[in-house]
């Protein structure tokens, strides 16, 4: 047994405490053990993901209780990439927020965010279903925390809606975890995939009830059509850091939706079909819908939040299919889409920062750093898209390759063909208006002296209506720290592209463990001498 | 005493979701907060509805009749219980700041989320300056 495995778990709680308990009112102290806290965790899942790779499946009984009577948690691949992933996204993130002035518009937001990590870690890590639910709750009401940070009328509204809808997903999440603990008495993962592959498959309606409101519980958690009513407010009104993190909490869904159908609802099991004949539909709806609100909105935030809910579709179309080649695929695209889309929500934040928290696409004079700022709203623009040379293209490309013999084969492509069209338009429209057409604007406003110049383009705007400016580029303590992590998640993105190849064979491995799951039973529930 | 404890939970469910359809925040807490309490029911029917036993295995098991409440649905209710409590205050305190900030209880979006408020132009500004 290995104690590693709980550090991750671990660690963000212990400092995250420790730092409301003695450093309330020390910004620098927080920021500096904030950033430890991250590291650390980078660090052990640098560690952990090596362990993994060998294909072992690693088992820590809390405890020493023997599964399937007490908790365990579990180390797999696909449970060290979600952690390594979450990590260096947070840590990166987390240098946005610093270097942005975002974490002094409020108290706690350095343990808000290693008590998120916590709950990420430990909703990656878990062998157990009931436990899997405690960690979601963990990781929402630090999320519940971060996404009111800063604070402002329209961020709290947000924040209700988002929270009713969550308190009613986990509400939901009771019930089918109820469902399914009176069907097969059990709430370890690996002995209730047992269970229900012993079970006589006339007996599994009330089975097949508990699955279907596990689904919809996750596909709350992952914003899939029609539970993503909660997504765009939330996302559009988060501080820029926090929606960027937010990114990984979506995929926390797809985590939980991959883990659960295929351990305890393999295709080949009773409730076959079930899945992909719900999930399908609805990742194509998905995807077009987030793909024609990116082309439909006229606010920079919303407009990063449908291209997230977008990347949820595409992702969930390869995942749908619970093969190896198409969960090769998804794994790539979580990635990828995790890593841009966070780089879109930081770079948005920079844009909304320079123009003085306006956030509506409509003419204004240029801001500050334009072309740095306008070269990075390109490249992640790009990445988004998924347009060559960046990995989006090639995500979307194993996601086709691996949909080619599917019966939908021509939906599938057309849908992902004619939207990734869409989220083009989408943001050349958006950076045309931010970037090209603020230049033939008079910077200096009341300069009216050469009216027969642009009489057309109407009166020049000085002040918003709204008088809530979201973050404004003097809070900045570094802006060059900004910079900095915007570039390190575009250079993740590159260096996704360049190693592709080997990153395609990780998780080909991967996906080949996660169809045969006896090894995991195996661990779980026989190779308990160790326990003793 | 199934169809009792069946129908309450229905009944609580039922009563819980029309209040959370209602978009008031008061009526939403009040909803989320029956629907808890049908979902901590059920947990608890989840071990089978047994009267006058203990939770634990124990000597009386030896006897012949192993009769006994399934412990695991009490465990998951008291944890259930807590968690629910402990969101109920975050959403009463987040609730009442949307109210004191944002002027009303409703709990879906105003327009100005998601519809491009005016600018005020440089002769607004100076219309305004010269009345004020």
């Amino acid at each position: 047994m290995n104690h590693l495995l709980i550090a991750p778990v671990l660690v963000p709680a212990l400092l995250g405490s420790l730092m409301v308990l003695w450093m309330r009112h020390d910004l620098l102290q927080q920021r500096v053990f904030g950033v430890i806290g991250s590291l650390l965790t980078v660090v052990l899942a640098i560690k952990l993901s090596h362990m993994a790779a060998g294909g072992e499946v690693f088992v820590y009984r809390l405890g020493n209780w023997k599964a399937p009577f007490g908790i365990v948690l579990m180390l797999d691949r696909l449970s060290a990439m979600m952690l390594l992933l979450t990590s260096v996204l947070a840590v990166i993130v987390q240098l946005y927020g610093i270097g942005s002035g975002w974490d002094r518009k409020g108290w706690h937001f350095h343990s808000l965010w290693l008590f998120q990590l916590m709950g990420l870690n430990g909703a990656f890590l878990t062998g157990d279903a009931f436990n899997l639910f405690v960690f979601f709750e963990v990781l929402l009401i630090a999320s519940y925390g971060l996404m009111i940070h800063g604070g402002g009328p329209m961020r709290l509204r947000a924040g209700v809606q988002y929270i009713s809808y969550n308190l009613a997903g986990s509400t939901l999440f009771l019930m089918a975890l109820g469902t399914l603990y009176a069907v097969t008495g059990t709430l370890n993962m690996a002995d209730m995939a047992e269970r229900v592959a012993a079970m006589p498959a006339e007996d599994t309606a009330l089975l097949r009830t508990g699955a279907v409101l596990l689904l919809i519980v996750f596909a709350i958690k992952a914003a899939l059509v029609p539970l993503h009513f909660w997504l765009p407010a939330t996302y559009a009104n988060a501080p820029g850091p926090v929606a960027a993190l937010f990114a990984i909490m979506s995929k926390v869904g797809v985590y939980a939706i991959i883990r659960f159908f295929t351990l305890i609802f393999p295709q080949d099991s009773i409730t076959e079909s079930l899945a992909t004949d719900l999930l399908l539909p609805a990742a194509l709806i998905t995807l077009a819908l987030g793909q024609i609100g990116v082309l439909g909105t006229r606010s920079l935030t919303r407009l990063a939040a449908y291209a997230a809910i977008a990347s949820i579709g595409t992702l969930m179309i390869s995942v749908a299919r619970f093969d190896a080649q198409g969960l090769t695929a998804g794994l790539y695209y979580l990635i990828h889409s995790t890593l841009a889309a966070a780089a879109l929500f930081l770079v948005v934040d920079m844009i909304a920062a320079r123009r003085g928290g306006d956030i509506w696409l409509r003419l204004r004079p240029a801001i500050l750093n334009t072309g740095l700022v306008s070269a990075l709203f390109f490249l992640t623009a790009i990445a988004v898209a998924g347009l060559p040379p960046l990995s989006g293209f090639l995500g979307k490309l194993l996601i086709l390759n691996a949909t080619a013999d599917d019966p939908w084969m021509v939906g599938i492509w057309a849908t992902v063909l004619v939207t990734s069209l869409f989220a083009i338009v989408g943001f050349s429209r958006a950076g045309s208006i931010l970037f090209w057409k603020s230049h033939e604007m008079d910077p200096e406003p009341g300069n009216d002296s050469d009216e027969g110049e642009a009489p057309s383009r109407g009166p020049i705007p000085t002040k918003l209506e709204t008088d809530e400016p979201i973050q404004d580029v003097k809070d900045s303590a570094a802006p060059w720290l900004s910079f900095v992590s915007v570039g390190a998640l575009l250079a993740g993105l590159v260096a996704l592209t360049l190693f592709a190849g080997p990153l395609t064979g990780y998780m080909q491995d991967t996906a080949d463990q996660l169809t045969n799951p006896q090894l995991y039973y195996d661990s779980v529930l026989r190779q308990q001498e160790g326990s003793r | 005493m199934e169809m009792l404890v069946a129908s309450a939970i229905g009944a609580t469910t039922a009563a819980g979701i029309y209040l959370i359809l209602r978009l008031r925040t008061f009526a939403v807490v009040l909803g989320m907060t029956m629907l808890t309490y049908a979902i901590n029911a059920f947990l608890f029917a989840t071990g089978r509805l047994v009267v006058n036993m203990p939770p634990i295995l124990q000597d009386h098991a030896a006897g012949g009749h192993p009769t006994y409440t399934d412990p695991l649905p009490q465990a998951l209710v008291l944890t259930a219980i807590v968690i629910s409590f402990g969101m109920t205050a975050v959403v009463v305190m987040m609730a009442l700041g949307a109210f004191i900030e944002g002027g009303d209880d409703r709990i879906n979006m105003p327009e100005d989320d998601y519809i491009m408020p005016p600018l005020k132009t440089v002769d607004d500004q100076k219309t305004e300056d010269e009345t004020a």
